[in-house]
C-alpha cells in the first residue's frame, strides 16, 4: 500500500492507495499515522478513496490509529470510503466509532466547526 | 463445472503468500462464473483464513506450511485452509461487536469469515493443526447480471 502525506488548511491528509492488509499494508498505515503525530499533527484525515481491500488487520490498524491519535490529543477522521470499505465498517459497527465524511473537503471543514 | 479449476496449494508461512493464493483463487472464481461482488467477499474471507493460519496457527514459522484446497460441490464452493499449529478453540474468541471489544485492534478475522461465507467449520487436520472449512453457494453472473447486491440486501 502507498501512503502520501500532505496538508490542507492546517489539516494533515493521508492518502491511502492499495490494500490495507496484514503485513506490509497495516505497517505502512501504522508508520504514517505515527510519523504524522510525531511531527505534531493535531488534525488528521485519512482519505480512503484509493483503498481496494481492507482485511481485519487493516481494520484493527484503523482502530489503533483512532485510539493513538485520541490518546495523543489529536483527532482522526475518515473520508471518501469506497463502498466495500464502508460495508466493512458497517458490519463491524465501527462506523459508529469513526467520524466519516463523504468528501475530503467536508472532513477538513469539520475541524473548524 | 469443470474440476480442473479446483486447486491445492501448500504455502510457506509468509503473509506475502496470501497474494499468491488470491491470484489463483480469483482466476478459479471467475471460471466458476461467480459474480464480481461475491468474488470480492470470498476473497476477503479466504484472506482471513490464511492470515490466521500463518499468524496464529503456524506462528509465522517458515518451516510450517499452510494448506489450501478449493473445490466445487455442485453449486457450493468449498475452501479448506489448514495449518500445522497446535490447534485452537474458536469458543475462546471474543465477540468483536460487544461494546467492550469494539476498540480492540484484533479479533475480527473469524467474524469476517462468518459474515461473508454461508458456512464456516473448524476441525483438526489429519496429522495435527487446525482445519477451517469455508462454504459459499456460487451466485453466477447470469443470476446477478450487474454483479452487485440489490439495494437493501445483505452480503452473503
Amino acid at each position: 500500500m502507498e501512503v502520501k502525506n500532505r496538508e490542507k488548511n492546517g489539516v494533515t491528509i493521508l492518502d491511502l492507495k492499495g490494500k490495507i492488509t496484514i503485513g506490509a499494508g497495516e505497517i505502512a498505515l501504522r508508520n504514517a499515522v505515527q510519523d504524522a503525530i510525531n511531527s505534531g499533527a493535531k488534525n488528521l484525515v485519512i482519505n480512503m478513496s484509493g483503498v481496494t481491500t481492507i482485511d481485519s488487520s487493516g481494520v484493527g490498524e484503523l482502530v489503533s490509529a483512532y485510539t493513538t491519535t485520541m490518546n495523543r490529543g489529536a483527532k482522526l477522521k475518515l473520508a471518501c470510503l469506497p463502498n466495500k470499505v464502508q460495508d466493512i465498517l458497517v458490519i463491524t459497527q465501527l462506523i459508529t466509532v469513526f467520524d466519516v465524511f463523504d468528501t475530503e473537503e467536508e472532513a477538513v471543514a469539520s475541524f473548524a466547526a | 463445472m469443470a474440476d480442473d479449476h479446483c486447486f491445492h496449494l501448500d504455502l510457506g508461512s509468509r503473509f506475502e503468500n496470501i497474494e499468491l493464493v488470491q491470484v489463483v483463487l480469483r482466476e478459479a472464481l471467475v471460471r466458476f462464473g461467480m459474480d464480481e461482488d461475491a468474488r470480492h467477499w470470498v476473497d476477503v474471507a479466504v484472506r482471513e483464513a490464511i492470515a490466521n493460519a500463518i499468524k496464529h496457527g503456524n506462528a509465522q514459522n517458515p518451516e510450517k506450511k499452510v494448506h489450501v484446497d478449493l473445490s466445487l460441490d455442485g453449486d457450493e464452493l468449498v475452501i479448506r485452509v489448514g495449518d500445522e499449529g497446535p490447534g485452537f478453540d474458536p469458543a475462546l474468541i471474543h465477540d468483536p461487536l460487544a461494546p467492550e471489544n469494539l476498540l480492540r485492534p484484533n479479533g475480527r478475522g473469524i467474524f469476517y469469515m462468518k459474515s461473508f461465507m454461508d458456512e464456516i467449520h473448524y476441525g483438526t487436520r489429519p496429522g495435527g493443526g487446525t482445519l477451517v472449512t469455508l462454504k459459499k453457494k456460487v451466485t453466477r453472473v447470469q443470476d446477478n447480471p450487474e454483479g452487485h447486491r440489490e439495494e437493501g440486501t445483505e452480503w452473503k
